[in-house]
């Protein structure tokens, strides 16, 4: 038996997983119309690669995976391209994200796929390179790119998570009861992505004892081929957030992430149970990821229970097909009740990472209690799984010192709600915490802008001064260069003038010819003359190296003028591309003036950068 | 602030500690063997302090209320102006004058509450605020301890009780040395001839008459909140065991000069109410478990100092204040080691010491 540490703090709220266990996975009819949105994951939204009116196929790819850690989006059923436009997202914010509108046609035809009779002959490249090609993203709700999570090289423990501690949420414990040989495959398949792998461990809480017998049974099903590591399924005790990364990782190993890491710089990788299986299908049957396992739950349906879901589905599609009395629903859940989040728009898609909707009743779930004031009662330190002190954290993110957030630690909060869900004085904390968070990053964000508008200020100033320093030089080297050739001239002339004095004279003085005189006074002819010679050959030389910088010094002026016209052309794009952002967002008046006016100012410099351009050509 | 969108979590625990206002209740419920036994000893003086402390003190509450403009009833609803009579009704002596009472409140709610900003952001724990004032102001009132019903007294009639109340009439005669004041001002007497002869010990086994009933009394309360979890074991444990370990190096065989024993101390004057009810304010207290820790026995071992070498009859109050100012800086030192760092800092760290 492997020993199974303990984490600080947790909770034990009423699970309310039975609501949902009943059935088995159902399914709904097809919708309207599937909104499927570029960006479901965790990093670059995908390039669609499909256009407004084409049919595509079910499972066809109909956007690309844009950059590493992005991911690939298939269609979820066979149908034609409505439209590629913003809808609203199925974010906290309530945002607008580009999506593709597709309109099934009903007859759920799937493209050709490729399949893999013998997956265990493939190799780790080629198990990513399928991984990624059929658009994986964690499905526990964290939506990681999973292609991009089996690069790690120094990985030694493979964790598949499978705690689903959250209450309500019932989706992998379903999956578990139908699919568990798939996820023991996925789980090996995966397995083999890392060279130094030393174990492979499930890690499922005691309140699923059908999923964990599914899985045992599963495992010894398995087929022992000898060259794969055995799986290890590790029951551990149901509290809350036990699911949460680094806690099931310290129920597991003891070890702890520390704080701003990865879980792989300790050797460690974690996936969902369902990104396990649908790695497999992946891979063995080629499907890409377009549907899932939702819990539907709470008392505001008239049905609870699990579907399977294509990914797009309007989540108000999915409510009515279910009986949803908006009358008695408080709100709109995405996940569970600890994590998840409210949305207004039900329009709202299903996407990759949606494990549950809850709607629950006003008298499931009330709305929460004005909040009291923080009697410093010490419940929430003694729930927080991350040993973190709640209470000074609420005060500090009150008076906004983001000094003291970090010497508390602030972003090592994982934001499961522990401490919330205890306090008496029924404080939002986590609202506070992520407020506080958004304002340190932007404040971050901020200070680094302008050090680098500093920085560029600077050395900018800097570039200046030196060109002008080189300009001063280089006239001053004329003006010497200039000076010397008439002094030189002058000289010239003067001996011209007095040798012919000399020779004048010469004749009439021969006689008194002072040979001290002579000596001193007669400048020697030819010396002189080579002299000017070289004179006049180094003013040349410097006349022309003097033109050859001017031209070089026009040339570079020029260049310098494009440069800046291409600049300033590219500035007016983007602000011709917020402004038209904004409005197809509805943003207010005042800002849409601000950013008109913007983009009439870069209009501006575009113009007077290539007046310039052309006065300099 | 915009109107809040809900947010996570959507579910709020439903424990019978689940909320400020049931956790002041239930230690309004917890004082109740500490107060039955308080007055079987001494009489119905500690349940006519406790109405007018509940009077004086909601009333202050309200006043201090609608001056700073905030809802009077959403406040009130909190009971902690409750818990503050409640303590200070059962720290100042049974049959004690109303206006004793009466100024005490005014310091505990509009001094050391609402001056400070109300609940949460008073340092100083307002009943001992309220306390202390009275003790340093009025000795006299202060330290006059009705003789226990058992000595062969019966109880004050309850005319009497008013009258002292509110006419000031004097109780001398049925006022008596506490067994705190006993040992301190004993002379020559080894203890065990002093529990034998002085009245405050008459019929006592541990520490006095009357005293450690009323102690076991808050002790049996205490408990009871440990088990509803109103508060963890750290402060009070810390308390008392610095109260238990002392006196054993200064009981000195119990001979004249022994400060008394280790159980004399766990069970006579405020101890057990201090442990349980005083100390475990969190608003004043420190913050982590073991911050809680250091500042029970740091409490405890105040106590104990002042009760053997200080000046005043007991000390917890002196104590509680004393570390109420030090709390602040057992949290910068205590704050616990977050998950996936290292090893624990002091909040005070500077940023670049990373
Ligand atoms: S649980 Fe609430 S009231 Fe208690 S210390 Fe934490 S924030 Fe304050
Ligand atoms: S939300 Fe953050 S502070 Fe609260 S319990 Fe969870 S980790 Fe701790």
């Amino acid at each position: 038996m492997r020993k199974i540490f303990d984490f600080h703090g947790g909770i034990h709220p009423p699970e309310n997983k039975h609501q949902s266990t009943q059935g088995g996975i159902e399914s709904i009819a097809l919708p309207k119309e599937l909104i499927i949105p570029l960006n479901q994951h965790v990093g670059a939204a995908a390039d669609p690669v499909v256009e407004t009116g084409q049919h595509v196929l079910k499972g066809q790819l109909i956007a690309e995976a844009h950059g590493f850690v992005s991911a690939n989006i298939h269609a979820p059923t066979s149908g034609h391209i409505r439209a590629i436009e913003l809808r609203t997202a199925n974010h906290a914010s309530g945002m607008a994200v580009l999506s593709i509108v597709l309109e099934p046609d009903g007859e759920d035809r799937w493209i050709e796929l490729e399949s893999c009779d013998q997956p265990e002959t493939l190799d780790a490249q080629a198990i990513i390179a399928k991984v990624r090609a059929a658009g994986l993203a964690g499905m526990g709700g964290a939506g990681f790119p999973t292609s991009v999570k089996l690069g790690g090289k120094d990985i030694q423990t493979l964790i598949l998570n499978a705690a689903e501690c959250e209450p309500y949420i019932t989706a992998d414990d379903i999956l578990l009861r139908h699919y568990a040989a798939e996820v023991l495959a996925g789980a090996q398949l995966l397995a083999r992505v890392f060279p130094r792998l030393e174990s492979i461990l499930i890690g499922i809480e005691d309140n699923k004892p059908e999923a964990i017998a599914s899985l045992e049974h599963a495992l010894a099903a398995q087929p022992n081929t000898g060259n794969t590591l055995a799986i290890e399924i590790v029951v551990v005790p149901t509290k809350y957030p036990s699911g949460g990364e680094k806690q099931l990782i310290q129920l597991l190993t003891g070890k702890e992430v520390p704080s701003g890491k990865i879980p792989a710089a300790i050797g460690i990788v974690m996936q969902n149970v369902a990104t396990a299986r649908a790695a497999w299908r992946a891979v063995r049957y080629g499907e890409p990821l377009i549907s899932r396992i939702t819990t539907v739950v709470g008392k505001a349906l008239k049905k609870q229970g699990n579907i399977e879901v294509l990914i797009g589905t309007p989540i108000a599609h999915v409510l009515s097909e279910r009986g949803f009395r908006e009358t008695e629903s408080e709100r709109v859940v995405v996940g569970g009740p600890m994590m998840g989040w409210a949305i207004e728009d039900t329009l709202a898609p299903v996407v990759k990472a949606t494990n549950c909707l809850l709607l629950p009743s006003k008298e499931e779930l009330p709305a929460a209690p004005p909040e009291q004031a923080c009697i410093r009662c010490g419940l929430c330190a003694e729930a927080c799984p991350a040993e973190l002190l709640p209470q000074q954290l609420y005060w500090y993110a009150r008076a906004e010192d983001q000094e003291k957030l970090r010497a508390y630690n602030i972003f090592d909060c994982i934001e499961c709600g522990a401490c919330s869900y205890v306090c008496p004085s029924s404080i939002p904390l986590v609202q506070y915490y992520r407020a506080a968070k958004g304002t340190i990053r932007q404040a971050e964000k901020d200070k680094r802008k302008s050090d680098q508008a500093r920085l560029r200020f600077e050395a900018r100033q800097e570039r200046i001064a030196k060109a002008e320093a080189e300009k001063e030089a280089k006239r001053l080297e004329r003006k010497k260069a200039a000076e010397e050739a008439k002094r030189k001239l002058a000289e010239k002339q003067a001996a011209e003038k007095s040798a012919s004095a000399y020779s004048a004279t010469e004749s009439a003085k021969d006689s008194t010819k002072d040979s001290a005189k002579k000596d001193a006074g007669e400048p020697d002819m030819k010396a002189i003359k080579s002299e000017m010679v070289k004179e006049a050959l180094a003013a040349a030389a410097a006349k022309k190296s003097a033109q050859q910088d001017d031209s070089s010094e026009a040339e570079k002026e020029l260049k310098r003028l494009q440069r800046g016209l291409s600049s300033a052309e590219s500035r007016l794009e983007r602000a011709r591309a917020t402004l038209l952002k904004n409005q197809e967002e509805g943003a207010d008046a005042t800002r849409l003036d601000t950013l008109a006016a913007r983009v009439k100012e870069a209009e501006q410099k575009v113009n007077d950068a290539r007046k310039k351009l052309e006065a300099a050509q | 602030m915009s109107l809040m969108r809900p947010s996570s979590p959507h579910t709020h625990s439903a424990s019978s500690i689940s909320s400020t206002s049931s956790v002041m209740r239930t230690v309004v419920l917890a004082t109740l063997p500490g107060l039955i036994a308080l007055t079987h000893f001494f009489g119905v003086g500690s349940i006519l302090n406790l109405l007018l402390a509940i009077i004086f003190c909601l009333g202050f509450e309200t006043l201090a209320l609608k001056l700073r403009k905030k809802p009077v009833l959403f406040y009130l609803g909190d009971y902690s102006a409750l818990v503050t009579a409640i303590l200070l009704a059962l720290a100042v002596p049974p049959y004690a004058p109303w206006w004793l009472i009466a100024t005490g409140s005014f310091f505990a709610i509009v001094v050391a509450k609402h001056l400070y900003g109300g609940l949460g952001f008073n340092p100083f724990n307002p009943a001992m605020v309220g306390y202390v004032v009275l003790l340093i102001s009025f000795p006299v009132e202060m330290t006059q301890w009705r003789i226990p019903a058992i000595e062969g007294l019966g109880y004050l009639p309850l005319l009497d009780s008013l009258n002292a109340i509110f006419a000031g009439a004097h109780l001398d005669g049925f006022t008596s040395a506490t067994p705190l004041d006993a040992i301190k001002h004993n002379q020559g007497l080894t203890v065990e001839d002093l529990y034998a002869t002085h009245s405050a010990f008459q019929s006592a086994k541990i520490a006095g008459t009357g005293w450690e009933w009323v102690n076991i009394g808050f002790l049996v309360g205490g408990l009871y909140l440990l088990y509803q979890k109103v508060f963890t074991w750290h402060a009070p444990v810390g308390m008392l065991a610095a109260l238990f370990i002392l006196p054993v190096f200064f009981y000195d065989g119990g001979s004249s000069a022994s400060a008394g024993s280790p159980f004399f101390h766990l069970f006579s004057g405020a101890t057990m109410l201090g442990a349980f009810f005083i100390i475990t304010d969190p608003v004043t207290s420190a913050t982590s478990t073991l911050g809680r820790l250091i500042y029970g026995a740091a409490i405890g071992a105040l106590v104990f100092i002042i009760r053997v070498w200080g000046n005043y009859p007991d000390a917890v109050a002196f104590a509680v204040l004393l570390m109420n100012f030090a709390a602040p800086f057992i949290d910068y030192y205590t704050v616990p080691r977050t998950y996936g760092h290292e090893r624990a800092q002091s909040a005070l760290r500077k940023e670049d010491e990373h």
